[in-house]
């Protein structure tokens, strides 16, 4: 066993140091499309509608773009793509932040309903070295009876509804629900549908949501800093 | 080899009809001579058996594929009227078409004589009030359903469960432990050996064939990179080479290199996440974190060389949609060798782990005759000598023109599925680099402008294109049927993880419950790409 021990210690910390250091290292985020007053706009190009319009002006809506790139500049589009993670928001019918008594242990349970694996992976691998959420105090726990926080990812198919909704009931109040990825908050691609709902909110009520397809680990840990009120969440 | 193959099919049977799609053969047989042809195919000749396709419109055609080694692809096709009457079921002959039958079953309501086990498969029958077959042309796929499903029985309770003093069943999911993909699995244990083990899937089925059926071709492939996407890029590339079958696009050579090197960065991922998985089920903290380390880096190569951590976003017909120079392509190769050093090293520390080892060696064994029966494809299958691969077997792009040795183990247990991820992960560095190596010799810039409106011609005549690839866990069947307006009318693939999904309650049963954590993540199977 002693090798295992020399070869960790050889490896030294790979640990991020966010969030007391914004994280920039290259590869980390996939980025996101932002508009720009140069920027020629062609709302057609989205294959989710994601580019809108209001009023005269348009915004790209984050919660369906799916990460096709056809908008991206390098890709036949003219959109610049910005890097960050820092995206979750909370919504406008949940209930904020958790109170304080949660601020330095919150568990975590999470549900998947039908995620692509991507999200699911990215979510794994918050527990990963480089992202090592335990130092924050966030934990996952099989059982929902043990869960603060619930993570759904995915859009929620019909034969997962059920295993949802119990999964919900279960938790103990005060609790929160943070839906992870585009098709977790619009259905992405997959909707409209005979067997998928067309998000999370459709069948519990959502308090927290992180775009991407999949969002970064770091895109989650903002999350559930946020989430969980260690941090402010940031304009 | 298929001349001869073709004659002795003839010999015993009658062919109605013989065409070719996609350049495949393609022998239309009675429906009552289908279990002897099969039999003949699989049993006296040893060919693999790739998969059935249903089609159902007009008329009812399935599509039976079987595949040499020789290089070859062999389809057998029934074309009726539509009626009641069932079709003889080959899943006693072949048993890995049992779960194939079942969901053409449930998808299209087509009969089956002789299966043992029709219904409640892919639609589960607790969660609609009354049945529906979603891939019938008549069914709308947009209609919210799912709002006013009504009621079925609420919860669903197992056909048949063993009974005794001293039995208990165990149901695990569809949410346990952490982070997980939902499936669920119901264990019957006597003491602590399981006797009995039933997968049951489909939880996360989101219909993606009939979902694409009616959409344009460049909005499909966005849906053959999201179903599964921790193998994205192999999926995308099936359905793109499908289309490309179909309409008869050839690629340039640096796609073809290009689409290698994404394909292979791919797999070493994807195997990297699988030795992570293996190492995690042990609780052995330090290696988990080392694999941990090695994906986490691959997922940051992987991002700086096109943008995405998962490879999204790069895959159309006949191009790679951004543009890649060669550069970067040489810094992959670079990157990733310098990988190759450390995943030697995680291995030869892993393989003189003796408690490591101890949870591995002769658990969760799945022997060459049950994996050949199931039609295990894929590392799975590799490491219980089925030898089965299409980069090989079936070369497609340019892998004629790399050198690289298939992964073989013929213990079948955990042990040699982990020596076989191992393997391969390494053999990926490999043929990177081979493939950058020959990249340089060609334009990376040269690259086929796809025009839809340059194959009216073709896309007239409703063009079938078939592709082979051989994605991260295995075999993948994609078949496309494009329509007159350039849309697709029939998507079907076959995923790798179904096949292997099939036999994995095999590799369980006989062992020790605590074992079956361990067996799952040796198995390192997607449930997304099987339930699509």
């Amino acid at each position: 066993m002693k090798q295992w021990i020399i070869e960790g210690i050889r490896t030294g910390i790979k640990t991020t140091k966010y969030p007391k250091k914004f994280d920039t290292s290259p590869g980390i985020s996939p980025s996101r499309p932002i508009l720009t007053q140069s920027s020629k706009i062609d709302p057609s190009i989205c294959p989710t509608g994601a580019i809108k319009k209001k009023g005269k002006s348009y915004y790209i809506d984050y919660s369906r773009c799916i990460y096709c790139y056809r908008c991206k500049d390098d890709r036949g589009g003219s959109l610049n793509w910005e890097d960050g993670y820092e995206w979750a928001y909370f919504t406008k019918k949940g209930q904020g932040p958790l109170k304080s008594s949660f601020r330095s242990s919150t568990h975590i349970l999470v549900v998947d309903t039908g995620s692509c694996g991507a999200c699911l992976s990215e979510v794994e691998l918050l527990n990963n070295p480089y992202y090592n959420m335990h130092r924050l105090g966030f934990f996952v726990t099989p059982s929902p009876r043990k869960a603060d926080i619930l993570m759904v990812v995915g859009p929620v198919t019909h034969h997962m509804e059920l295993a949802l909704k119990k999964a919900f009931d279960a938790m103990p109040t005060p609790k929160r629900v943070m839906a992870v990825g585009t098709c977790a908050i619009s259905g992405g691609i997959f909707t409209p549908s005979f067997i998928t709902a067309s998000s999370v909110s459709e069948v519990i009520p959502v308090d927290l949501e992180v775009p991407g397809d999949p969002p970064p680990p770091l895109a989650i840990l903002y999350g559930l800093l946020i989430l969980s009120g260690k941090m402010q969440p940031k304009e | 080899m298929l001349d001869r193959l073709i004659s002795d099919i003839k010999n015993i049977t009658n062919v109605i009809k013989y065409c070719e799609l996609s350049s495949l053969p393609v022998l239309e047989i009675k429906k009552e001579e289908l279990q002897k042809v099969c039999r003949l195919l699989f049993h006296k000749k040893h060919l693999h058996f790739g998969g059935i396709v249903a089609e159902q419109d007009e008329t009812r055609r399935l599509y039976y594929f079987f595949l040499s080694k020789e290089k070859k692809a062999l389809i057998l096709k029934i074309e009726e009227k539509i009626s009641p009457h069932p079709i003889p079921s080959i899943s006693t002959i072949i048993h890995g078409a049992d779960w194939l039958e079942r969901e053409i079953e449930d998808l299209f309501g087509i009969g089956f004589r002789g299966h043992p086990r029709l219904g409640d498969f892919v639609i589960h029958s607790e969660s609609w009030g009354k049945t529906i077959k979603p891939m019938r042309k008549d069914f709308n796929v947009t209609q919210p359903l799912y709002k006013k499903a009504g009621t079925g029985p609420d919860f669903w309770k197992p056909i048949r469960i063993v009974e005794g003093q001293g039995v208990f069943a165990m149901p695990i999911g569809p949410i346990y432990s952490g982070p997980s993909e939902a499936v669920h699995f119901m264990l019957e244990t006597v003491g602590e050996e399981i006797i009995r083990a039933k997968t049951r899937l489909f939880y996360k089925y989101r219909a993606v064939e009939k979902l694409a059926e009616g959409k344009t071709i460049s909005d499909v492939i966005l849906l053959a990179e999201r179903f599964s996407g921790t193998s994205a890029f192999s999926h995308a590339l099936g359905f793109s080479m499908a289309v490309e079958n179909a309409l008869g696009i050839k690629c340039s050579k640096s796609t073809q290199l290009l689409r290698i090197i994404i394909c292979e960065l791919e797999r070493l991922r994807h195997h990297i996440a699988r030795i992570e998985g293996i190492c995690n089920s042990t609780g052995l903290c330090v290696a988990t974190s080392q694999a941990g380390i090695l994906h986490e880096e691959l997922l940051r190569i992987s991002c700086e060389f096109s943008g995405h951590r998962y490879l999204f976003g790069l895959s159309a017909i006949g191009k790679i949609l951004k543009d890649i120079s060669y550069d970067s392509c040489s810094t992959l190769a670079q990157k990733s060798s310098s990988l190759l050093k450390r995943i030697k090293r995680l291995e030869s520390m892993l393989r003189f782990s003796s408690s490591f080892l101890d949870r591995l060696e002769e658990v969760g064994i799945v022997n060459p005759e049950q994996a050949r029966q199931l039609c295990l494809v894929g590392p799975v299958g590799r490491a219980s000598g089925q030898d089965f691969d299409l980069r090989c077997d079936l070369p497609y792009l340019c892998y004629k023109d790399i050198e690289f040795n298939r992964a073989i183990e013929f213990e079948g247990d955990g042990y040699a599925r982990l020596r076989v991820f191992f393997k391969e992960a390494k053999e990926c560095i490999k043929i990177i680099k081979q493939a950058v190596e020959l990249l340089k010799d060609y334009d990376v810039n040269d690259q086929f402008d796809f025009d839809i409106n340059n194959f009216k011609e073709t896309l007239s005549k409703k063009p079938v294109g078939i592709s082979f690839v051989e994605a991260p866990s295995g075999a993948a069947l994609h078949w496309v049927r494009l329509n007159k307006n350039a849309t697709v009318e029939r998507y079907r693939i076959i995923p790798p993880a179904f096949f292997n999904w099939h036999g994995f309650h095999l590799s369980t049963e006989g062992f020790a419950f605590q074992d079956f954590p361990i067996i799952l993540a040796t198995f390192g199977l997607s449930v997304a790409e099987n339930d699509r």
